[in-house]
Formats: C-alpha cells, sequence, structure tokens
C-alpha cells in the first residue's frame, strides 16, 4: 500500500469511530431533480447526488430506491445494481402488460460492477458503469457514466468505452474480458420501440416476486399493486417449469430486440413472453439475414435437437459477426445455454 | 477529444431551415473509435461528418441516430474504416435516421454486415466501397450494403466485394434505386428481398455465385415482393462456388447463375447484358421450402424477360445432380429455366429456353421433367413503372 493511501485509510478510520461527527447529522442534499428535467448532459454522476457522497456508487441517497428483476439480462456476469427514484408527490402508473407509466423526473439507475472473486460477492466490488435513464419531458434519455479506478467518480462517455476486466466465478472460472460500456446508440439498440426510446425492465411481470410490487406501492412509487400481476420466474428457479423459465430468459435477454416493433423485428424471429410458440418464436424457422449466424443449421429453433438449432450456436459464440446478443457479450453464458437447451430438447418436434 | 466543429452558412440551409450547418471533422489517429462515434453522436441536423483521408483501425461498430447527417470521406479508397479488429456489434456502420447521406468511403472486413440501415427514409449510398479483403470465405460478413424497412433508397456508384451472403442486399422496403454499382465475388451480387418498387439497372454483377436475385420470403413483416425491374446491367461470369453459410437461403442459388427471380410479380428484366453463367442466365422459380404462413404467395406471377442479350449458358447447371442428368441439360446451354410454377411468365428472348416441368412447388429434382418450352406466346403483359425518387436525394447523390 502506497504511504498515501495508507495514511487515508486510517483517517478514515479514525472518522468513523469518533463520536463528534456533525457533518452526517445535517443529512446529504437531495437528489438535484433539475438535472433530470433539465436538458443538459452532466458531465459527471455525482452532480444528480444519486448516491451518498465517498460511496463509490454503492450507497443510494434518500429516496433513492433499490429494486430487482427477476430474470434480468445476461451482462458478462456483471452483478447490477438497480435503483429508481421518482420525485415527491409523483407514482408510476401500473400496468399490467408494458412498462409502468412512469411520471416525468423518473430516473432509473443501474450500476455494473464486479466483485474481484464471486465466492465473496459483497467484497471488493468494482463498479464499471452507471447508466441513466432520465424522464424528461421530451421522452427517456439514456446516459452511460464510466466510474474511473479509484471509484471515486463517474463520468459521462456518450461515445461508449472498453474497459479490460477480470473476475473469479463462482465456479473457480476467471475471466479476462474487454468489457464494453454501450455508446448512446447503442443503449437506444435496445431500448427502442417502434423508434422512441423506452425502459425495459419494470414491467410488472419483472418486478413481482410476491413482495416488490406491494413494497414500491407502499413506498409511494406504484399507483397500485395488483394481487393478480402477471409474474416471470428467476430463470435458475428449479421450482418454476422449463418452459417458464426458457421464456422468461428468452423474454428479458432477446424480447427487447426481437419483438414485432422492436430493432429485429425485421427478422420474423420474436422472442418476447407474449409471443405464441410458432414459426415466429422459431420453431422451424429458416435464417432470413443470419448471415454466418445460421451456424450452417436450417432452423433457428428445431425441436428436440438443441444442437440442430442456431439460437444456440449464436448463444455459443463470441464472434461479432455471430452472437446474440449482438451488444454486451464477450462470455459465454453457461447456465442460460444449458437451460435453452434442456427447453429445446423437450420441445416436441412439429406434427 | 472532440471533433472539430466548423461553423458556417451554406446555401441548403435556406432550404432546411436549420440556422447553421456544421461540419465535424475527424482525423485519422489514436481514439479514432472515439472520436467517430462522437461525431456521429455529437452532429445536429443538417451537419456534415468529415472523415479525413486515411486508414482507421475500429474496434467496434459506428451507429448514427440523428436526421439529415452527410457522412463523407475522401474517397473510397483513401478513407478507410476498418474493421479488422472488431470486437462487437453486428455491423460496421449502422444508420437509423432519416435523409442520411453516406458517400466517399470504404468498410473493410466487418465481422458481420458492412452498413446497415434500418427504418432509415431516404438513405442515399454513393460512391462507397465496401470489401472483405481477404476474397471470398465463409468466414465473411453476410451483406454489404444493408439497407431494410425502409421508403426510398438510393445506392449509386458502390463497389461491394465478397460477402458471404449479397453484396448490395435490399430487404422489406419500398421505392429503390440500385444503379451504377459493382458487385463482385459475393454468394449473392445484388439481392432485392420481401420488397416494393426497384429499379435494379447499369450495374456490374460479374464472379459472383448469383448475379442479380429479386427474392420473397414467408413469415417476414413484410412479404408480397412485387414490381422490380432489372434493367441494363451487365450479368456475367458468376462463377464463384457458393460460399454462404448453409441454412440461408443465398446458399441454395446454383453457381453460375446470372437473374435469378423467386416468388415475385410483376417483374420485368430487359436490355440486359447477360452471359457466361454455367446454370443458367435467367431463373424464374417457386420457393421451393416448407412454410406456415398462410398469406405468403410462393409463385411467379407476371413476370417478363425481354430484349437481353445473352452470351454463353448453362453448360454445367449445378442445380442438376452430377453425372448424365447435369451432362445432358448442360448439353441444351439452357439460357432461360423456369421451374414451371406460377402464372403469366413470359420470355421473349430468342435462346433456349426450358422448364424443370414441376408440378407444385417443393418439388424435387426426381421429379423434374426438363424439356423445351415456348414461353413468348400471348400479348405483352402489364409492366412496372419506373422509380421515382425525391429529387434532394438525386442532388445529393450527384
Amino acid at each position: 500500500m502506497k504511504p498515501a493511501l495508507a495514511l487515508m485509510g486510517a483517517w478514515l478510520l479514525l472518522v468513523s469511530t469518533s463520536p463528534v461527527v456533525v457533518t452526517t447529522t445535517l443529512g446529504p442534499k437531495p437528489v438535484q431533480l433539475n438535472l433530470i428535467l433539465g436538458n443538459t448532459l452532466p458531465q459527471f454522476l455525482s452532480e444528480f447526488r444519486f448516491f451518498l457522497p465517498k460511496s463509490s456508487g454503492m450507497r443510494p441517497n434518500a429516496g433513492v430506491t433499490s429494486y430487482a428483476l427477476n430474470t434480468s439480462l445476461f451482462s458478462d456476469y456483471a452483478e447490477k445494481y438497480r435503483y429508481i427514484w421518482i420525485p415527491k408527490g409523483k407514482k408510476a402508473r401500473y400496468t399490467a402488460d408494458g412498462v409502468f407509466d412512469f411520471p416525468v423526473g423518473t430516473a432509473i439507475i443501474k450500476s455494473f460492477g464486479y466483485p474481484a472473486d464471486f465466492r465473496k460477492p459483497r467484497n471488493q466490488v468494482r463498479l464499471i458503469e452507471t447508466r441513466l435513464l432520465l424522464r424528461r419531458s421530451s421522452g427517456w434519455v439514456a446516459l452511460p457514466y464510466v466510474w474511473n479506478a479509484d471509484g471515486t467518480e463517474a463520468e459521462l462517455k456518450r461515445a461508449g468505452k472498453r474497459i479490460d476486466v477480470s473476475f473469479t466465478l463462482a465456479s473457480g472460472i476467471t475471466h479476462s474480458i474487454s468489457y464494453a460500456v454501450p455508446n448512446v446508440n447503442q443503449c437506444k439498440g435496445c431500448h427502442d420501440l417502434k423508434g422512441v426510446l423506452t425502459p425495459i425492465g419494470p414491467k410488472a411481470r419483472n418486478l413481482n416476486d410476491g413482495v416488490q410490487l406491494a413494497a414500491w406501492q407502499k413506498a409511494g412509487l406504484l399507483d397500485s399493486a395488483p394481487a393478480d400481476a402477471p409474474a416471470v420466474p428467476r430463470f435458475e428457479d428449479v421450482r418454476a417449469s422449463v418452459d417458464a423459465r426458457a421464456r422468461a430468459y428468452l423474454d428479458i435477454n432477446c424480447g427487447h430486440c426481437h419483438n414485432r416493433d422492436g430493432p429485429a423485428n425485421t427478422s420474423g424471429l420474436w422472442l418476447d413472453w407474449h409471443q405464441k410458440a410458432d414459426v415466429i418464436l422459431g420453431l422451424n424457422k429458416r435464417p432470413t439475414a443470419a448471415g454466418r449466424g445460421s451456424g450452417n443449421l436450417d432452423f433457428a429453433i428445431e425441436p428436440g435437437k438443441p444442437d440442430r438449432s442456431y439460437l444456440i450456436t449464436r448463444m455459443e459464440s463470441l464472434d461479432p459477426g455471430i452472437a446474440m446478443p449482438e451488444l454486451g457479450r464477450a462470455t459465454v453464458h453457461e447456465e442460460g445455454v444449458a437451460l435453452l437447451k434442456r427447453w429445446i430438447g423437450e420441445l416436441k418436434p412439429a406434427s | 477529444m472532440k471533433p472539430i466543429r466548423h461553423q458556417f452558412v451554406c446555401a441548403a440551409i435556406a432550404v432546411t431551415g436549420t440556422a447553421q450547418a456544421a461540419t465535424l471533422s475527424v482525423a485519422p489517429g489514436p481514439d479514432a473509435q472515439e472520436r467517430l462515434q462522437t461525431a456521429l453522436i455529437e452532429a445536429k441536423p443538417g451537419d456534415t461528418i468529415d472523415i479525413a483521408a486515411g486508414r482507421y483501425e475500429l474496434t467496434d461498430g459506428l451507429s448514427l441516430d440523428v436526421d439529415r447527417v452527410t457522412v463523407k470521406g475522401a474517397g473510397p479508397g483513401a478513407t478507410i474504416l476498418s474493421f479488422k479488429g472488431q470486437k462487437g456489434a453486428g455491423e460496421g456502420l449502422l444508420v437509423t435516421s432519416d435523409d442520411v447521406v453516406l458517400r466517399n468511403f470504404a468498410v473493410e472486413d466487418s465481422k458481420g454486415d458492412g452498413i446497415k440501415s434500418k427504418g432509415a427514409n431516404r438513405i442515399v449510398y454513393a460512391d462507397l466501397r465496401v470489401e472483405w479483403t481477404g476474397g471470398p470465405k465463409e468466414t465473411n460478413g453476410a451483406y454489404g450494403i444493408y439497407p431494410v424497412e425502409s421508403k426510398h433508397i438510393l445506392i449509386d456508384r458502390v463497389t461491394v466485394r465478397a460477402a458471404s451472403d449479397a453484396g448490395i442486399y435490399v430487404g422489406q422496403s419500398d421505392q429503390i434505386v440500385v444503379r451504377n454499382s459493382i458487385a463482385m465475388y459475393n454468394v449473392a451480387g445484388i439481392e432485392i428481398e420481401n420488397s416494393y418498387n426497384a429499379d435494379v439497372h447499369q450495374n456490374v454483377a460479374m464472379h459472383n455465385t448469383g448475379g442479380i436475385l429479386v427474392f420473397d420470403l414467408p413469415s417476414l413483416p413484410q412479404m408480397g415482393g412485387h414490381s422490380v425491374r432489372v434493367f441494363g446491367n451487365r450479368v456475367t461470369k458468376n462463377d464463384t462456388p457458393n460460399f454462404a453459410p448453409k441454412g440461408n437461403i443465398v446458399a441454395s442459388v446454383p453457381v453460375g447463375t446470372g437473374v435469378l427471380v423467386m416468388a415475385n410479380r410483376d417483374v420485368t428484366v430487359f436490355g440486359n447484358l447477360i452471359g457466361d453463367n454455367q446454370s443458367a442466365n435467367v431463373m424464374l422459380i417457386a420457393y421451393s421450402q416448407s412454410y406456415k404462413d398462410p398469406k405468403y404467395n410462393p409463385l411467379p406471377r407476371n413476370v417478363t424477360v425481354r430484349d437481353n442479350q445473352h452470351g454463353r449458358s448453362g453448360w454445367a447447371p449445378a442445380f442438376a445432380p452430377e453425372g448424365p442428368p447435369r451432362e445432358m441439360l448442360g448439353a441444351a446451354g439452357i439460357a432461360v429455366l423456369w421451374d414451371g410454377l406460377g402464372q403469366a411468365v413470359r420470355s421473349t428472348d430468342a435462346v433456349t429456353t426450358f422448364t424443370m416441368g414441376y408440378s407444385q412447388p417443393g418439388d424435387g429434382p426426381e421429379k423434374a421433367r426438363p424439356a423445351p418450352v415456348d414461353l413468348s406466346g400471348g400479348s405483352p403483359l402489364r409492366e412496372p413503372g419506373r422509380v421515382v425518387l425525391p429529387e434532394q436525394m438525386e442532388a445529393a447523390a450527384r
């Protein structure tokens, strides 16, 4: 340890054990609504005050509420820390199917990071980036902020950035990857519905884990939380059916592009939760503009035959000309591949 | 580092109504990826992004989502965007905004498609080169120039080489002109798929597997391809063995196919020079694979072939099984081949014309009853009209 850092450590120790730290009793300054609403591009994440000072983006400010999705998009095994902030006195309007109707001034905050070792997931977490979706009066705006190596500040990188990252999974396997922070166009590449930037995660079926919707309502974030709200399972939840788990996985990992109104609509391969199980879901569907993505196979999904389904080929590839999803994947999601192989294997061949 | 923004007033401003149009200049050097992408993000409608001559080694796909932006280089041999080291994204450059002009640069060795535009109306591709520099390989990207789901597309004076699917591919679009372009060493030179109203003319399609394809496929958002004119093109020596990954529709194109029309209506092939294609100069066929889409029509309908100049053709038709069948058909030297399916299929070219004698889509070679056929009878068929694009697109391409 360098002397300066050692000194800093000692100082922090002193402060945290001291009984006379008056500054904390004043409370942190509130989230900066004017920056969420304004027409500016704040250069630093700290300007918004979503996180407490000197917390390296790990401790949310008052009113910034942590939440989780049942099944989330695979992003190179990154841990994701999700938060939502809604201006006081306003709340989101519940809808059963799509994304909740969030009021102007809402901020959806998602940080991506890695513990050095997933066997100790709370230790030595390094945040890589924090993505903001801000609901301005003109619509949603996506801004990616990249953390510096010390974790003291995150800076706006609208053109994206590549960062070398190493981490060890719970299985003991170590990955060293070139992690890609998306540029703002790539943000829209996923968050696009009929050409309009839209959140993906905060839908009833993704949030409904039995308690979270009610908690949102109680916290004043949501106008209602019906008992019969739909839910998708966690993809790794063995108590749920393989079909539901696979469809949940496809919905969140693929369905944001592969749907009737999404960026991949012209493929005619739609993988969202509501798509019925037919050729449009990929069953015996031939490639359209897949190029090398076809993997020399005839069908996206050949029921009963995962090894003859190019949906699997594309999930198993790291080649940018083949890999799906196209962005944010420099590793293979072994657990996701295993689930979808099992699902396809259990599908009945077409009559 | 940010691109330099030169503010100036130009004549176009009065037309477009913007206060000022700017030029954002990008030069080669370190951080080219970030500087180029930053310019593409920060451009305002009406701006021009000027990419200086030189090589740009890029690690990720570039993208543009701002309307009315011109991206121009110093020439297709001078400004080279190389994606040899690409680590992410499905294409070299992606455009998702309207009224964009791309001209005077090259895209090389992208891992997926070269330049894709989706939902990008009134896009102009002019004086571009898209190339996989190692020549035809199955590991090359699929499409060179790839506009999809757009209205009004102009592709003028572009060159595409060695795409593992189609060099120039227009999909699910309407009002299309592809002209004065060169497609070589691709699987398909130029392909118009599930599209309406296209003029494909004055192009050169040589040394591909198939020269010019007009296709329609089932189970897609836009189907019913129609009103396509293929004229004044040179479609010769399409002799590159098919190197498309299997499963893709073009993997079924026989080497040595000139012009191939499949499952479309109102198509006219006229005034082309077509020759030295070992399978056939012109093929008119139905979609032959199984499908479950009740709205899909697999047949060619109202297709005219006339006034073409034919060279040697059909001496080794790759669609026929090797051995005696291929030798027998090869001896006939078929120039125009019809599979026997569809309605109002007409050819008045005075060349060897055969039918395969199929009775329904999906019939395989074992059902073939190849025989000479006269398709010249009857009164002339109605032909599609000329495609007229908005004048500002024509001006942008000049």
